[in-house]
């Protein structure tokens, strides 16, 4: 198996394989078998775009955890310009976790706020595999403050499996920090723009996901509790994970249907790490579009649309 | 401890909330000092063991009785109740398990909602189910909760919300998670509006109602030796990978590290949640 490729992507692996190995021999023997190679080209394109037509939610969720899909900077510095990174939440330490910080979008002054993941493993240690502990939603939260009081909009990116379940979070307050976050969010008078672009994880996620436009990459998950930790607590079994994925809808075409989302962003053929400028440019202009449309309310306006946006939330009956 | 043939004749009687589950039985036990209980007499005590003064698991509704003052009460949307969705299905389809819930339970999910009095003070007051689907908040759960802030926001009177539950309702997946949000909205409104919310942290309050509208009060206060926490001590242990530390998200701990603001004896429920109210709302002419 080829470590680029997933498994349900080893029929295209195999072309590919066939591409190189027709190239090499071109080179080798001096025979001209360029027309063979557009031919497997083609193939190979269709194949890719059959095989993302027909994802499952749990293949689906294995390309948003893909060790090679771009992560929050990845998309920040080919997305803004002047990035300048702020540290810590003032009480206690920097969260690596997530990172934040002001910049300027196609001109404009913007807050940045993202999960962040680390690429090896001491890279993940580093970021704590994007599970956030109290003082990296309290630094959140700081900078929202801060993009509040001098009037900038506030653009999430949510990447993460969840808050940290650690003895020393949940000495610090996990739950208070998530709760204070979904309650400045529900009032913060800027504009807040989220995307999900990988892993959206329940309340480690939601901290800071709450906004006036909630948009996912097409090959993101968004759900209440990863497809392990559901499969563990409702089947008795971790390996029911790809069960769970199906049964919770975690997808985006899935949560769009069901009103739960407001836009998707959708990925280049084979999905976002097979093409990170194409990815961030698509990002670039759903985000462009829609802070120029959130701009044309006043404050009142936006924060009242924001609230009965969160009560629609739900379904019941009352007889 | 008492002999085992003397057990055996007991009614099957299990602690805590799922007293309606059980044969009008007589006796009661201890879920903490295992003590054999007069019911009548753990009753008049309001759940608390008289031996060891742990706290029983109550139901909601019980909890609202305890709470408000004889014949104020008034229910809140009593008749909302959930859908399934998502046609969601694990070992069991969600639509049996609520079917099964309201069964055990007699109430339609896991939340119920009184406008009442305490101590002659106009309340909205709210009590998580804990038997209904381990209190787990979903879509109803989250309206309800709007409903209830609605009626604090129009006639101006504070909130009180006893929390008891598991978090999020994995079977409304993310209609669930939202309404972390949107509870946590309709608490900012309270805020704005300088109304205040009372927030009962009772065992256990975990997971996505822990990190939403629980923690959220005014003032928190929980029972004594409750489980509070967002992670559940499971998950945390086999994180890291250690045992962890004795009382570690119980009440006092959590007293301790600066979450809540103190833990209240349920004896003493009524009379120190009417004055904290009563000062909080400049009114001095509460029944003591």
């Amino acid at each position: 198996m080829s470590p680029d490729f997933l498994d349900f992507e080893q029929p295209i692996a195999e072309l590919e394989a066939k591409i190189g190995e027709l190239r090499h021999m071109e080179t080798d023997t001096s025979l001209n078998l360029s027309e063979e190679i557009v031919r497997l080209q083609e193939k190979s394109h269709e194949l890719r775009v059959e095989i993302f037509s027909q994802l499952t939610p749990w293949q689906v969720s294995r390309l948003a955890r893909h060790p090679k899909r771009p992560y929050s900077l990845d998309y920040i510095e080919r997305i803004f310009t002047d990035f300048e990174e702020l540290h810590g939440d003032r009480c206690y330490a920097d969260d690596a976790p997530i990172i934040g910080g002001i910049a300027r979008l196609e001109g404009q002054s913007v807050m940045v706020i993202g999960h962040q993941k680390g690429r090896d493993t001491r890279e993940n240690i580093h970021r704590n595999f994007a599970m956030p502990r109290p003082e990296g939603y309290r630094k959140a939260l700081r900078l929202m403050h801060l993009a509040e009081r001098f009037n900038i909009p506030v653009i999430t990116f949510i990447d993460t499996p969840g808050a940290y379940p650690g003895v020393g979070a949940e000495e610090r307050g996990q739950s208070e920090a998530i709760a204070r976050n979904l309650l400045e969010m529900t009032r913060l008078k800027v504009p807040i723009l989220c995307t999900v672009i990988g892993e959206g994880g329940s309340g480690g996620a939601l901290a800071i996901g709450v906004g006036d436009r909630v948009m996912m990459l097409q090959y993101s998950t968004y759900s209440v509790i990863s497809p392990e930790g559901c499969a563990t607590i409702l089947w008795k079994s971790a390996d029911k994970a790809e069960d769970a994925a199906e049964a919770m809808g975690l997808t985006s075409d899935r949560l769009l249907e069901l009103g739960l989302i407001d836009e998707i962003i959708t990925e280049p053929v084979g999905a976002a790490h097979r093409n990170y400028d194409e990815m961030a440019s698509r990002i670039k202009k759903a985000l462009v579009d829609n802070l120029f449309h959130l701009q044309k309310f006043n404050t009142d306006d936006l924060l009242t649309q924001r609230y009965q946006r969160l009560m629609e939330y739900g379904h019941f009956t009352e007889s | 401890m008492s002999p085992s043939w003397f057990q055996n004749l007991l009614p099957s009687i299990r602690p805590d909330n799922k007293k309606k589950m059980m044969p009008e039985g007589v006796w009661d036990k201890c879920a903490k000092c295992g003590a054999v209980l007069y019911k009548a007499e753990v009753e008049r005590n309001l759940d608390v063991c008289p031996k060891c003064d742990h706290h029983l698991r109550i139901g909601a509704r019980k909890r609202l009785h305890y709470f408000l003052d004889k014949d104020s009460m008034q229910e809140i949307a009593k008749d909302l109740s959930p859908v399934d969705q998502l046609k969601f299905k694990d070992s069991k389809k969600y639509k049996d398990r609520i079917v099964a819930a309201q069964k055990v339970t007699e109430e339609k999910d896991a939340l119920i909602a009184m406008e009442g009095k305490v101590c002659n003070l106009s309340v909205v007051a709210v009590a998580f189910e804990f038997g209904f689907m381990g209190g787990s908040m979903g879509s109803v759960v989250g309206e309800k909760f709007i409903r209830a802030v609605n009626i604090c926001l129009d006639k101006h009177i504070p909130l009180v919300c006893f929390s008891a539950s598991g978090g999020a309702r994995m079977q409304e997946a993310l209609f669930s998670l939202m309404q972390m949000a949107k509870t946590s909205a309709g608490l900012a409104c309270l805020r704005e509006n300088r109304i205040p919310f009372i927030s009962v942290l009772t065992d256990p309050t975990m997971g996505g109602v822990s990190a939403s509208l629980a923690m959220l009060g005014d003032i928190n206060i929980a029972e004594p030796d409750a489980l509070i926490g967002f992670a559940g001590p499971k998950v945390i242990e086999q994180t890291v990978r250690e045992k962890l530390p004795k009382g570690f998200q119980r009440s006092e701990f959590l007293l301790e590290h600066g979450a809540i603001d103190l833990i209240i004896d349920r004896r003493n429920m009524r009379e120190k949640i009417a004055n904290i109210l009563s000062i909080l709302t400049h009114q001095d002419d509460y029944q003591r």
